[in-house]
């Protein structure tokens, strides 16, 4: 079990249920990130037709800027970043207007 | 709305080598520059990148010693950052300007409201006084009301007139003759793309200029961002903790600018370069002469038509045009007459079709 913290920010908290910040402890062993983007896709998003505004792809769509506390998830493996207790994950949306 | 700033992370795990950032080599690299793929830190990142802006600044000639400068604030990332950065450089570098935000109110309720609450937020944040012009004082409309006549599928044409000539109109009142706009490189690159996709040859050449303004006009616009990523803008502001409002428009984007917006994203995926690649391709693109291609087209009556000069002032408002009656003006006289005919004619909204035809039968150019 891992226990992270999740942010939704730049407008992307819309799709689960305009909450910024999120905890979630997450029953996977050695979860990654790819397991947590699965927990959120499928317990986290209410709306089935908000998974698109998140995922493309099988992965982050575009447009999102994934940090793992605080750094470019480019330079932290991506989606096999293995998850520890506390770390903080936020998701960016720069597709919101400006 | 309230805001809350990001979570500051606890985790610190030992460093690799590979990890340190490639500039001062001694802290954590947090990002990979998407212009030249280079691992930066926290503080170096926050080095670069204003550094580049000041750069793009005296290169250009942005400011002169004195000016009066005014900021279109909307409250979103974009300009928020601009905000914090106009104040900063203009401390650090002393450019000696004076700094005020403007920002239009467009009256879109549950969207401007809360983005303007932003705005005033800021305004105290960073000590600039702060002017807002509203659609209702300037056109006697609101957004809401104009989607409620002219539907949600033309929002965007009329938002984006009204807010270019409001924004001219709200300087002047200030007496400054100096917009300064948010619009960054994935803008530009974006507006570029757009302009080839629909071939529109005129706008093409002008859209990748850091400074605009039409002849004649007092008003100059320019973009300090305009070789700066949005995906930078937006990491900048999350580690500055800066306060910005996130959250889209209620009436429905224009698609067309959707759908390129999307291809740009997914082409920065692939190839982060390509932004400014974009901007460079539309920078070095120079277009044949006028004359040259038109010249084999036969000589129409052109003594009787008007001449369209630079300059040319609308007759009804006295703001620029290039035409006798501005581009708002005509939107205007169009939103009068559905005005007009939805008061008087309320109970026989039945009909509405059959009347808007016969309108449109009136109209004439």
């Amino acid at each position: 079990m891992v226990k992270v913290k999740v942010e939704f920010l730049g407008g992307l908290d819309v799709v689960v249920n305009k909450v910024r910040v999120h905890d979630i402890n997450l029953m996977v062993d050695n979860a990654t990130l790819r397991d947590l983007v699965n927990y959120i896709c499928n317990d986290m998003i209410t709306n089935p037709n908000d998974i698109e505004v998140f995922i493309e792809d099988e992965s982050i769509r575009p447009g999102i800027i994934t940090l793992i506390n605080d750094t470019d998830w480019e330079l932290e493996g991506e989606m096999e970043y293995e998850l520890e207790d506390g770390d903080v994950i936020s998701f960016t949306s720069t597709l919101h207007g400006g | 709305m309230s805001w809350a700033p990001p979570t500051d992370p606890v985790n610190k795990k030992p460093l690799k080598v590979s990890q340190l950032c490639e500039i001062c080599h001694c802290r954590k690299a947090v990002i990979k520059r998407p212009k030249n793929l280079q691992k930066v830190c926290k503080e170096c990142f926050f080095y670069v990148f204003e550094t580049e802006i000041h750069n793009t600044i005296v290169n250009n000639n942005l400011f002169q010693r004195g000016e009066k400068v005014a900021v279109g604030a909307s409250g979103g990332k974009d300009s928020t950052v601009l905000c914090y950065l106009m104040k900063l450089l203009n401390e650090r570098y002393d450019y000696g300007i004076d700094i005020y935000l403007l920002s239009i109110d467009e009256g879109i309720v549950g969207y401007r409201d809360d983005s303007l609450a932003t705005v005033m937020r800021n305004q105290k944040q960073y000590g600039l006084p702060l002017e807002i012009f509203s659609f209702r004082d300037l056109y006697n409309w609101t957004m809401d009301e104009i989607v409620a006549v002219a539907g949600i599928r033309n929002s965007c044409t009329y938002c984006g007139v009204f807010r270019r000539q409001a924004l001219d109109r709200g300087a002047q009142k200030l007496g400054i003759n100096h917009v300064v706009t948010g619009h960054n490189a994935d803008d530009m690159a974006e507006t570029v793309l757009m302009n080839i996709l629909r071939g529109d040859v005129a706008r093409l050449e002008k859209s990748t200029a850091i400074v605009t303004s039409s002849g004649g006009s007092p008003i100059k616009r320019t973009k300090p961002f305009k070789y700066s990523y949005q995906k930078e803008i937006v990491l900048y502001a999350h580690y500055k903790k800066l306060d910005y409002f996130s959250t889209e428009c209620t009436y429905a984007p224009e698609a067309f600018r959707g759908t390129a917006r999307e291809l740009m994203k997914n082409l920065e995926a692939v190839r982060p370069s390509c932004i400014i690649d974009i901007i460079r391709s539309g920078e070095n693109l120079v277009l044949k002469e006028k004359e040259q291609r038109f010249a084999k087209k036969p000589a129409t009556s052109s003594s009787s038509k008007p001449q369209f000069v630079d300059g040319n002032r609308c007759e009804r408002c006295n703001y620029l045009s290039s035409n006798k009656i501005c581009k708002a003006c005509m939107l205007l006289e169009g939103l009068e007459k559905t005005r007009a005919s939805v008061t008087i004619e309320s109970d026989v909204s039945s009909h509405g079709a059959a009347k808007t035809l016969r309108n449109l039968e009136k109209l004439s150019f």
